[in-house]
């Protein structure tokens, strides 16, 4: 029991898929610039996470080694073309905020690095709590990335004013604020991942 | 099918809409492999190469095959299965005639199957182009174009970088801001730069 928590909880902080491992950033920056965007991001990538995670962990027994990307591929375009017609059946606006960003799942390098990393070693139960800890530490670090960015940036936060009478930073809603929240949060990460270490 | 119309493509793909500095596209392996220039030149070129023949190819299949059966909604799927076998076989290409342009080349090309910027043109061009009311032979020079334009950028942004961070080696940078945070940064400072570009107008 232990040991499967630790597979869940390992996503969330020590092994966190954007600050620890620095992967699947594309999603992560572009489309952070409000909080419902980056949630909804969120949950579409766990979704795909989790399904492809298991359907991966099912077949692996059965997938000849060398054609393992191409086979792994396929099973993560699947669950993003459901994700990207569902989303456009039931939320429209979500879908043209997100635009090329939810087929872009697909490429996603953290989607295809559990997948070759996690899933094709270890049995269902193990991948998909490995699959749910990426997910939600996934949609944690968009949640962070995307307040920062639409507090400081836009004065509002899930679209509703949060500050009075301050100007907000527009700097931080456009592309280069991206760019900058993330070196500043990863660096001190790390600066705080050291200090502890050394004490 | 004008010529301002091809001039903004090749200034917006190249400056303004920087695939990497404004789109956010293909940044693992901006990050990764810009520590120096000559593998970073060297990984430009392929992607360019790539993402020029994807950019045709993914035409090819949009309006012979997903078109002719109505079965649009299978983009995804079929546009990363067709990048991701062209890729194999540019590898396998290479491996048999040159070892000499297999040994520098060839070990960047598994990386660019997953590269967000070889995918994203394809879908971008799908989007922007592979439309009823532009035709057939003007969205097929659009996207090549297209494609090519956006390696370029490429190229330009990972030369830009990488000349930075061969600098940036005898800097005095915090520990904890070493390697992917400061390259963060600098990369936010560049593309605050190339801001600038989106003044231009046709």
């Amino acid at each position: 029991m232990k040991k499967l928590l630790k597979e869940f909880f390992k996503g969330i902080g020590s092994e966190n898929p954007t600050f620890r491992l620095v992967l699947g950033l594309c999603p992560t920056l572009a489309v952070s610039t409000s909080v419902i965007n980056g949630i909804g991001m969120g949950i579409a990538a766990t979704f795909v996470l989790l399904g492809s995670n298991i359907i991966i962990s099912l077949v692996r027994k059965f997938i000849p080694d060398q054609i393992r990307i191409p086979c792994f591929i396929v099973i993560i375009a699947t669950f993003v073309t459901i994700v990207e017609l569902t989303m456009k059946a039931y939320a429209p606006e979500l879908s043209k905020a997100l635009g090329i960003f939810v087929p872009l799942i697909v490429v996603n390098c953290m989607v295809l690095g559990r997948a070759e990393a996690f899933a094709r070693k270890e049995g269902v139960l193990k991948s998909i709590l490995d699959a749910l800890g990426m997910g939600i530490g996934f949609t944690l670090a968009l949640l962070l990335i995307s307040s920062i960015r639409e507090i400081l940036g836009n004065g509002t936060l899930f679209g509703l004013l949060v500050i009075k009478g301050f100007e907000p930073v527009l700097y931080l809603v456009l592309a280069p604020g991206a760019l900058l929240v993330i070196g500043l949060l990863i660096g001190g990460i790390n600066f705080l991942a050291r200090k502890r270490r050394v004490v | 099918m004008d010529l301002a119309m091809f001039l903004s493509i090749i200034i917006g793909a190249i400056f303004i809409n920087n695939f990497i500095l404004s789109k956010f596209l293909g940044l693992c392996s901006f990050i990764g492999i810009s520590k120096e220039t000559k593998p970073a030149l060297y990984m430009g070129v392929s992607v360019t190469f790539v993402t020029t023949c994807a950019s045709i190819i993914t035409w090819a299949i949009y309006n012979f095959i997903l078109v002719p059966f109505h079965i649009e909604y299978l983009r995804t799927i079929a546009f990363i299965l067709v990048i991701a076998s062209f890729v194999q076989l540019v590898e396998m290409v290479i491996k048999k005639f040159s070892q000499a342009l297999y040994r520098t080349l060839g070990i960047y090309l598994p990386l660019i199957t997953v590269n967000c910027a070889v995918f994203g043109v394809a879908v971008l061009n799908s989007e922007m182009f592979f439309k009823p009311e532009i035709n057939a032979l003007t969205s097929f020079a659009l996207s090549a174009l297209q494609g090519f334009c956006v390696g370029l950028g490429y190229i330009l942004v990972m030369l830009f970088m990488s000349g930075i961070r061969e600098r940036l080696e005898l800097c005095d940078i915090p520990p904890s801001f070493k390697d992917a945070p400061i390259a963060f940064i600098i990369a936010s400072l560049m593309s605050m730069a190339f801001m600038g570009f989106s003044g231009f107008r046709f």
